[in-house]
């Protein structure tokens, strides 16, 4: 706003003034037109981003705060018109309820678990791909090719890889002497499995943000790294790394949200049992708990409650997420 | 009829496959557009050469439903020129369901005849039958050609109404489908009347039959596939189940449905099961492999084993007759009101579901018919299948049926059914738990499932 009038105010605004406050002597088009003049300046930047708050309004508000609404009743799928009010209930049993203790705990392991090599594994290859290298278009875009491929076509693989009888996973193991792993039945194995895939599809995507953001880093930086005898890895750690903060903090909150909304892997991972996460619910996240409660359960209401919880999750996580980061600052 | 009726997740493979089946839907419906037949512009009434104005009804399916594939809509369209037939499926009824129940409140995006799976139709009747036609008064329906226990679970509850708004299409009686060829190696009778012999009237004896084959085939061989497919047809085959007459959940103290579990966790325990989960592509390689000796079939499996265990099992396979008359399984068509043709898509449904059509789809697809007028037609009657040995499966399964006791269904069968074997009995067969444990495990998911 006071840049704005600052930049109106010799151009367009300040010659008219004058004229106008010296008696109504102005022509009355020339005020008129000097009015809409303003008016368009005023208020057509929001006619402009109007259609992308129209849409999230309908797409992005509205189903937001019906959820909400709906959160506070009991709804069923086979009737969603027929709404009970049942206040906070569904909420509160959410204390009591051990799916969905056990959904939030493997949320947050299989969140550590892919997140955490995820943007490491991510970081070094951007800093690889950062050389001067041949061919270095074709591995960027290699890089990129797992983000492309569909979660479906993805887990179809993963699965075929981590099978218990014939996967080559476990192939593999017996072949330099350890035991068959059933990666669909242990609890850390499961896990453990369905990161990969979401570490497998996420990691060259970081990679090239990070990319993108060490591109931008200043060369004389490194010459006076190099200068001071720093090592590659030295200016990788000393350089490159504190320059990037930013954007590390970036991907950290993107892959938070996509690490707490994680549903296709662990759903196409369970060979046969839809959304229950394996027959211990051992990788059963909370999308998949809400998908379950939702559409195999159809109990709308509880489905929302959990949608609502997981916001608020987020909510807190990046409220604790600026107080870390406020800290940091004012050190 | 679908072979994946169990209403289980077949997953991966099943959402690939309905990302590909809306994919080619999508192309179909550009190559229609641009079909010279179809005339100018799509939207409009054709003007080609049947002279009169086209309808096009649509169906909507889960599965391999098999009605397109048996020749059924074809047959139709010749008959009736002025019909046009389209179908769009859904891999899995867990997809399919959920779909089906909010296009049905809000009245929008519906095909003309929708599929519903036996573990919905409770549910259906009881909440949905004021948006479907009452098809008893559609032309062509004689309630006297379908097994009675079939038509009482299409209708709705005299408090609703009391109006038929599924007609049955295929049940799932079962038999026990063998491997002639492991059998021998250990043993035992391969003659399918011998065979059935073996446990005829006791589930209890196949269990037995089970240790016998286990003690002589040696390590690595299974009895059977997986214990939650033995649940399934013990439970299929008592008359009383999830619910009881007055529509309370009864599962927990139902004597039929715990002994069917523990039964089934025995096969676990005793490690007569390959430990395989239904459905799964590990399951699909064991039919090839030969992992297990035996599986539950419900009619419409016999195609499946069929693609799966392939060729090479031509001649091994045999099936015989199941130690109590069971059903698994089995579908329903229903109209919406809000269709466009309501009128037409009756009529239609009435004709996919009559005896003669049940019978081709039986000739064709290996779906067993809900009407048992079809039972008397020699399609259904002399019907023998070439790969599993020439079995006379006419014969084997029309006995199924007609013991089959008249099933109550529940609204909730489906969720009760799916976490007692994904949870319960899963957990007894994969992760070597108890049979106490995997049942406590299963109660706590159905009560919280149930929970409103």
């Amino acid at each position: 706003m006071t840049d704005e009038t600052a930049v109106l105010s010799p151009s367009a605004v300040g010659p008219e003034r004058p004229a106008a406050e010296g008696g109504g002597r102005g022509r009355p088009g020339q005020v008129w037109r000097s009015r809409r003049y303003r008016w368009d300046l005023r208020w057509s930047p929001y006619a402009f981003v109007a259609p992308f708050f129209l849409f999230f309004a309908a797409f992005g508000l509205f189903p937001l705060l019906y959820t909400g609404w709906a959160a506070l009743h009991q709804v069923e799928l086979t009737n969603p018109d027929g709404m009970t009010w049942v206040g906070l209930r569904n909420f509160t049993r959410l204390w009591d309820d051990a799916f969905f203790w056990n959904a939030l705990r493997n949320t947050v392991t299989i969140g550590l678990l892919s997140t955490v090599p995820q943007l490491a594994i991510a970081l070094g290859l951007a800093h690889l791909l950062n050389y001067r290298l041949r061919g270095s278009a074709f591995f960027r875009v290699a890089v990129l090719t797992p983000y492309a491929t569909s979660v479906a076509a993805a887990t179809l693989v993963f699965v075929l890889l981590f099978g218990r009888d014939h996967g080559m996973v476990n192939w593999a193991l017996s072949a330099v002497g350890f035991e068959a792993v059933d990666w669909q039945n242990g609890t850390f194995a499961s896990q453990l499995a369905v990161s990969t895939i979401v570490i497998w599809r996420w990691t060259g995507y970081n990679a090239l943000i990070y990319l993108a953001a060490m591109q931008a880093v200043p060369g004389e930086l490194y010459e006076s790294a190099a200068l001071d005898g720093a090592s590659r890895f030295q200016q990788f750690l000393h350089v490159t790394v504190p320059s990037l903060r930013p954007t590390i903090f970036f991907t950290c909150v993107v892959s938070t949200i996509g690490a707490t909304q994680l549903f296709g892997e662990p759903l196409l991972f369970n060979g046969g049992a839809g959304a229950t996460g394996g027959s211990d619910h051992q990788f059963q996240t909370l999308g998949l708990y809400l998908y379950e409660q939702g559409w195999v359960n159809l109990h709308l209401g509880r489905a929302s409650a959990i949608a609502w919880a997981m916001f608020l999750i987020l909510l807190v996580i990046a409220g604790a997420a600026r107080l870390l980061r406020g800290r940091k600052d004012s050190r | 009829m679908r072979v994946r009726s169990r209403s289980r997740a077949r997953s991966r493979r099943a959402l690939v496959t309905t990302v590909a089946a809306v994919a080619t839907a999508a192309l179909l419906l550009a190559g229609c557009a641009q079909d010279p037949d179809e005339g100018p512009g799509r939207g409009a009434p054709s003007t080609g050469t049947s002279g009169g104005a086209r309808t096009t009804l649509t169906v909507g399916v889960f599965g391999a439903f098999g009605l397109q594939e048996a020749g059924l809509y074809d047959a139709y369209m010749a008959q009736n020129p002025g019909i046009r037939i389209e179908q769009t499926s859904i891999e899995r009824n867990e997809n399919y369901y959920p779909q089906l129940l909010t296009h049905l409140g809000t009245g929008s995006g519906l095909a003309d005849i929708q599929a519903v799976e036996v573990n919905n139709i409770a549910e259906i009747t009881a909440t949905q039958a004021d948006k479907l036609v009452d098809l008893a008064k559609a032309p062509g329906v004689d309630k006297a050609a379908y097994l009675p226990w079939k038509w009482a679970q299409g209708t709705a509850p005299a408090a609703k109404g009391g109006a038929t708004v599924g007609l049955g299409t295929d049940i799932g009686p079962q038999g026990i489908c063998y491997r002639k060829d492991l059998f021998e190696a250990a043993g035992l009778p391969t003659d399918r009347t011998a065979v059935g012999a073996l446990w005829a009237g006791d589930w209890n004896k196949y269990l037995e039959t089970g240790r016998t084959y286990k003690a002589k085939a040696g390590e690595g061989k299974a009895f059977v596939d997986s214990a939650s497919g033995v649940m399934a047809a013990v439970t299929g085959s008592s008359a009383q189940r999830f619910y009881d007459d007055q529509g309370k959940v009864v599962y927990k103290t139902n004597p039929a449905v715990r002994g069917a579990f523990d039964l089934a966790a025995s096969f676990a325990t005793g490690g007569l099961s390959a430990k395989l989960q239904q459905f799964t592509p590990a399951w699909d390689q064991g039919f090839s492999n030969g992992s297990f000796a035996t599986v539950s079939c419900p009619a419409w499996m016999l195609g499946y084993i069929q693609d799966k265990a392939g060729p090479a099992g031509k001649d091994k396979w045999d099936v015989a007759q199941a130690p109590k008359p069971s059903n698994w399984g089995g579908s329903f068509l229903v109209v919406p009101k809000a269709g466009k043709h309501a009128e037409e898509a009756a009529k239609l449904a009435a004709w996919l579901t009559a005896p003669e059509q049940q019978a081709k789809l039986f000739e064709k697809r290996g779906s067993f018919p809900s009407a048992s007028a079809a039972y008397k037609l020699p399609t259904v009657s002399g019907a023998q299948h070439a790969y599993f040995g020439g079995a006379p499966i006419g014969e084997i399964f029309a006995k199924a049926a007609e013991g089959v006791p008249v099933t109550v269904v529940g609204p909730k069968d489906l969720v009760i059914a799916q976490n007692l074997a994904d949870i319960g009995m899963l957990q007894v067969d994969q992760k070597g738990r108890s049979a106490q444990e995997g049942w406590e495990a299963a109660v706590k998911a159905i009560d919280n499932a149930l929970d409103q």
